[in-house]
């Protein structure tokens, strides 16, 4: 359990904290990856392979972005967005992961219930964004809603998968030590869904970030969605190209938040 | 159905004589809808415990006998037949395979039960301490089950079914995924702590050995559908030598009988 070992040479316990050097290397190589596809892009529209109308070089969306950041123009777009997001979101995922661990945990609820969410689950969300504005209007509650049904058919599906993949053992445990339904709920059904409810969260922040811009197309004065959709009706290229870099990064920034809380709530599964 | 080889066996702390456990024309049955077919598991199963003895049912695999296990624990329920059990608590459980849960810590897994029933954090404390100590963890207490050996991880089972001092403890072969010498370890330490507590055990195995090593009486079940066809008393003195006791002749003509009895189960 300790590091330092009297019957061990250097080189040994070097060799033997390699791997783990490698895995913390990996990760810090992870956050740059995804710079090399900006690399790939850049080098493109420098050689004149992509057409610099529709695809300016980033280092000239790097330009503009750095304008509108000194201009602190978009920052406004930023906070709407992420605001409807983050309501949205928790709308619904409580209700989906409380749902999925009812009908996880009950055979006969989920017999009876389970068709209802099945039949709802592949209505596209952007189709029914025209009947939402109808009902919510065009202000931020149309969006949390919008949010909110995306997300939570992942969350209870992911939810659901995680808790009938509980092993049978950890039930008969509960049981056998006298566990109160909502002890096993809490005690049992929650910490083994864990995994599969962070992988939830993570698809469905990914899937917010998707949803919320489609929204802010249609129905926004407000947002990085609504900034994308005013940028290419004036034609403004580059700025266009700056919220769809924002809105991306926002998505890949709750992710990566999302990872870190699961290192620390789920430290007994891999990563 | 009862054969005895031998006279029952002095113990260095007989039990009481009154029954602690009684199973009377047990029956179980599976039905499969989907092939509308119906497995009978277990057929008229009849045998007593005594309060602080240590019983040991062996039979193949699949003749029944966890099944017989889980309706003492309350986990499943009988066809027919009664079941009583003369116990303030539950019987407690320790489960075949690694039944240790992986978002707690060792301490934590063993504090499971209290925890469950509101028991004070002090009061955990103690008596977790305890327990760690008996079933030799104590250094292990904030570890997490992934870095644990098979064998630990049944001592964490063990020690987590002991931690709320229930009279009954039901063992479900906690000791057959282990290697051999971990697992006579266990069986020393095992028949230790029953020792100091006792406790009414009724332990299940598929090992001729381990039965004897641990128990006062063997019951003998047939293959499928399984049902007791011999009651053997095992008559060791205790405290028992797991490895000592292996040079006594009896040791092996009990084996030999046990064998014999399994071998001339007739398949239903």
């Amino acid at each position: 359990m300790t590091t330092a070992h009297p019957s061990l040479t250097p080189d040994e316990i070097e060799r033997l904290k390699a791997p783990a050097r490698r895995e913390k290397l990996h990760r810090i190589l992870s956050y740059f990856s995804p710079l090399l596809l900006l690399l790939l892009w850049e080098l493109a529209a420098q050689a004149a392979l992509i057409d610099r109308r529709f695809f300016p070089p980033p280092s000239a969306i790097a330009g503009t972005a750095w304008q509108m950041i000194v201009s602190l123009e978009l920052f406004e777009h930023i906070g709407a967005t992420l605001r409807r997001v983050a309501v949205g979101y928790a709308m619904g995922a409580i209700p989906g992961v409380l749902l999925g661990l009812i009908l996880g945990l009950s055979a006969p609820v989920r017999r009876i219930l389970g068709p209802i969410f099945a039949a709802l689950y592949p209505v596209p969300k952007i189709a029914i964004l025209p009947l939402i504005l109808l009902i919510f209007g065009v202000g931020d509650a149309s969006k949390f809603v919008v949010i909110a049904i995306g997300v939570f058919f992942l969350m209870f599906y992911n939810t659901l998968g995680g808790v009938m993949q509980i092993p049978q053992i950890y039930l008969d445990v509960a049981r056998n030590a006298g566990a109160t339904r909502f002890q096993t709920f809490r005690r049992i059904a929650l910490p083994s869904a864990l995994p599969s409810i962070f992988t939830g969260l993570k698809l469905a922040a990914g899937s917010s970030f998707i949803i919320i811009a489609a929204a802010e197309f249609l129905g926004a004065r407000s947002g990085v969605g609504f900034f994308i959709w005013a940028s290419w009706q004036t034609f403004a290229v580059s700025r266009m190209f700056v919220g769809i870099v924002v809105i991306s990064l926002m998505g890949y920034l709750t992710i990566l938040a999302l990872e870190a809380l699961e290192r620390r709530f789920v430290p007994w599964a891999k990563h | 159905m009862s054969v005895a080889v031998s006279q029952p066996g002095r113990t260095s702390r007989p039990a009481d004589g009154a029954t602690a456990i009684e199973v009377r024309n047990l029956v179980k049955a599976f039905y499969d809808a989907s092939g509308d077919r119906i497995t009978l598991a277990t057929t008229d199963v009849n045998f007593t415990v005594k309060r602080g003895e240590f019983v040991c049912i062996v039979g193949p695999s699949g003749c029944g006998k966890t099944t017989v296990l889980r309706i003492l624990a309350g986990l499943e329920q009988s066809l027919s037949g009664q079941v009583r059990i003369d116990s303030a608590a539950e019987p407690a459980m320790v489960f075949q395979e690694a039944s240790v849960l992986p978002w707690l810590t060792v301490a934590q897994n063993v504090a499971f039960p209290l925890s469950l029933k509101g028991v004070s954090r002090q009061k955990q404390r103690e008596r977790v301490g305890e327990l760690l100590a008996l079933t030799g963890l104590t250094e292990f207490a904030d570890a997490r089950p992934h870095q644990l050996s098979g064998g630990m991880k049944q001592r964490v089972s063990v020690a987590r079914a002991l931690v709320d001092d229930r009279d009954v403890l039901l063992m479900d072969e906690p000791f057959g995924a282990l290697d051999e010498q971990t697992r006579l370890t266990l069986q020393q330490e095992l028949l230790g702590i029953w020792e100091r507590t006792g406790k009414t055990v009724v332990f299940i195995t598929h090992s001729v050995d381990e039965a004897l090593t641990l128990a006062d009486r063997v019951l003998v079940m047939s293959p499928r559908p399984g049902t007791i066809v011999a009651d053997l008393a095992v008559p060791f003195e205790r405290p028992r030598d797991v490895v000592e006791m292996r040079r006594d002749k009896r040791f092996w003509d009990l084996t030999y009988e046990v064998w014999r009895l399994l071998a001339a189960s007739p398949e239903h």
